[in-house]
């Protein structure tokens, strides 16, 4: 089942990243402001979203289910609005850094390099299977927060995600008031 | 996020001449605030901040991320919010209440259904518990006006509710698939199914949208097709009211016979004096007999509105009961997050026995898979398995149960624990009798039968053992004729203030078994007229 722009524009939206947020949100490479400065702030901090969206991709390949397909397409998507929310987006780019640390110490490679069974043997290594999310908490419970659950948010509160489980308008979505009334499809 | 919306009033300093002072912008206060601004000067204190409506999204994240507790969503809970439960039921008071403009509409369910006529005639009719001092027929044209204010979403099909005049300005949401499948076994057993009015928009309404079907209605809408306070407290200000918010009244100042301000501080910790004519306390059945506890004097040693020694007795709350089960076939649960159907039938079988109760169908039995993938130690198709082995063939019916006024159920004044203000916390000692739980008892027989009628696996039952309360605060300011025994007269004014009215729940003196807000809301269009009258 393919994930589609619509997927990761509703993602957007149950999260508060709707419309004009997605909107405003530009890439350097192929966004409205062009290359950035070389050596400025912007210009490091676009490297660190680079980083940051080719670990989340590889986090997805493992978390998300195997049939599942436009994995890198729906996560970068999703996620360039998402490191641009206050806050947030420092979450996302910490636990991209805990998580790129682990991988350097323990198997000598970036995350995104290691093979998908090893970047779930990571993760679990970590504790951040049996985490419970916390903003504020330990690595692996702000792993689990930022990064992991970030990603199961997105997939499952979209449309594509819900039909995966039998439910076209998942808690979230703004699908409408329809589909509560029909029988199974 | 913060509660700080971009029309806070900066200016938090006093209106003078104030023609009318209303403490609480939750529904109650909110309705006055709109019925009476443009013939009267009126001025709303809310203890909690105006929140900026652009964040609900934001909040619905924390409504459906295992990271926050439910008093997250709007920023309750701390020392401001702090509370004793001194009964033998423990009461979870922070749970489902918001203290901001909009109050605790911002999080409620939007349920609203008028009160039976009996339920007015409790000791007449059923043989216990007070009459109300007014019936039916005296709140049925206020009954009319807030389905409309509210903008109620409702049908004229449901046989045993009391009758009407006029049909809701918004038809009724349609039946869900799972309700047709309850249908099939009502039918079988002779128990009637109906439509639920809904305080949201069916259609688009008052310049709000239609319902989107976000599914987390309670605590958060994001889309406002739900109605909650703000609605009335923002028309109230386009004619020419006044909404503090963040200004927290901490007592009332008074002679023998009025109110004379209320004094309240605000952020930076300045104290301020709002003089007014009339004063309407709208805070909730928790905050009003607090504040007047809190409003002691030597005229008045056991509190404001007090000389019955009844503030804060009787309080009240909705009981729930509830059977679920799973079927081996979809039931299409949680696409939205509100009731289409319900049955009153037994609801008017009430005795000294057994109270009314009412059946609600569910919409979200069984766990919403967004929730529930973020929960669990697994991920990828382990994940999915789980999400497609535990989503999907649930079914449940509730049941409101209604709870008989105690005078040893009260809301009381902590001696020991003061909040950050260093006022004492409010003390919620919750009894519930043993009519509610052979209610609770009764109700479950008969959602048991439906759900074998429906060929379901019983997986869960809420009974007397473990129930809890719907957050439905009532009682402890009582109606009545007779100053010795009531804190209220019939139109809502205090026995012993001439200036002091009083909006909301707390004056109920039995509860129903209905969700209380359109009463609520009935009440406070009648306090408003009679605050007018009064002020003429």
């Amino acid at each position: 089942m393919e994930l589609s722009r619509r997927d990761a524009v509703a993602a957007l939206a149950a999260l508060g990243l709707g419309g004009g947020a997605a909107a405003m949100y530009t890439r350097r490479d192929g966004g409205d402001d062009g290359d950035p400065q070389s050596g400025t702030e912007d210009e490091e901090i676009d490297v660190r979203d680079d980083h940051a969206e080719r670990v989340a991709v590889a986090a997805a390949e493992v978390l998300y289910p195997s049939q599942v397909t436009g994995v890198e397409q729906f996560v970068t998507e999703f996620l360039g609005p998402r490191l641009n929310q206050d806050g947030h987006g420092d979450g996302i780019r910490e636990a991209v850094g805990i998580v790129g640390d682990r991988a350097q110490r323990w198997y000598g490679a970036e995350f995104d390099a290691l093979d998908p069974d090893r970047r779930d043997q990571l993760l679990r290594e970590m504790g951040v299977d049996t985490a419970d999310e916390a903003p504020d908490g330990t690595d692996a419970e702000r792993v689990r927060y930022y990064l992991v659950n970030d990603l199961l948010l997105a997939l499952y509160a979209s449309p594509t995600g819900g039909e995966l489980v039998g439910i076209e308008n998942p808690q979230g979505h703004p699908g409408g008031t329809d589909s509560y009334q029909r029988g199974p499809p | 996020m913060s509660g700080q919306g971009s029309a806070s009033r900066q200016d938090r300093s006093p209106v003078t001449d104030a023609d009318v002072c209303v403490i609480g912008a939750g529904p109650a206060g909110a309705l006055v605030a709109d019925h009476l601004a443009g013939a009267q000067d009126v001025v709303v204190l809310e203890a909690g901040p105006r929140f900026d409506p652009g964040d609900r999204v934001e909040r619905q994240e924390r409504a459906i991320r295992p990271a926050f507790d439910r008093p997250d969503v709007w920023e309750m809970g701390g020392e401001r919010d702090d509370h004793a439960a001194s009964g033998e039921w423990f009461y979870p008071l922070n749970h489902a209440r918001v203290k901001g403009v909009g109050g605790s509409t911002l999080h409620w369910q939007g349920m609203v259904m008028r009160l039976h006529e009996e339920d007015f005639a409790s000791g007449s009719e059923r043989g216990v518990g007070p009459d109300w001092p007014i019936d039916y027929a005296d709140l049925q044209p206020y009954y009319a006006d807030a389905e409309t204010e509210l903008g109620v979403s409702g049908a004229d099909d449901n046989p045993f509710a009391p009758p009407r005049e006029q049909p809701h300005p918004n038809p009724a949401f349609p039946p869900s698939y799972s309700d047709s499948m309850f249908a099939d076994a009502c039918d079988e057993l002779g128990i009637a199914m109906h439509s639920v009015p809904n305080a949201r928009n069916s259609e688009p309404f008052d310049g709000r949208s239609e319902c989107v079907g976000y599914g987390t209605c309670q605590p958060v809408c994001p889309s406002g097709a739900k109605y909650d306070g703000t609605v009335h407290v923002e028309r109230a200000e386009s004619q020419g009211a006044t909404v503090i918010d963040r200004a927290r009244v901490e007592r009332l100042a008074h002679d023998a016979e009025a109110i004379e301000a209320a004094v309240y501080t605000t952020p930076d910790g300045t104290e301020h004096r709002q003089e007014a004519d009339a004063f309407v306390l709208a805070c909730g059945g928790v905050e009003t007999p607090r504040l007047l506890l809190m409003s002691d004097s030597e005229q008045y040693p056991g509190g404001l509105a007090n000389s019955s020694g009844l503030v804060g007795r009787y309080f009240m709350d909705h009981l729930f009961a509830g059977v679920g089960g799973v079927l081996d076939e979809p039931t299409r649960q949680n696409h939205v997050g509100f009731l289409t159907s319900e049955s009153h039938q037994f609801y008017d079988e009430a005795d000294e026995e057994v109270g009314p109760f009412k059946l609600e169908f569910f919409n979200y039995a069984g766990p919403s898979p967004v929730e529930l993938a973020l929960t669990g130690d697994d991920w990828g198709d382990d994940l999915l398995d789980r999400l497609q082995s535990e989503y999907g063939n649930h079914v449940a019916v509730g049941a409101l149960v209604e709870q008989l006024p105690r005078e040893d159920s009260y809301v009381g004044l902590d001696p020991e624990r003061t909040d950050d203000r260093g006022n004492p916390v409010p003390d919620v000692h919750w009894t519930v009798g043993d009519r509610a739980l052979r209610t609770i008892q009764r109700a479950n027989g008969i959602q048991r039968s439906i759900l074998q009628e429906l060929g379901a696996e019983i997986t869960w039952t809420v009974g007397p053992d473990d129930t809890g309360p719907a957050y439905h605060h009532m009682g402890t300011t009582r109606m009545g004729t007779d100053p010795a025994s009531s804190v209220v007269d019939p139109a809502c004014r205090t026995h012993d203030l001439a200036n002091c009215w009083i909006a909301g729940s707390s004056v109920f003196p039995t509860g129903g078994a209905m969700n209380p807000t359109l009463t609520i809301a009935a009440l406070a269009l009648r306090v408003a007229d009679a605050v007018d009258a009064a002020l003429e």
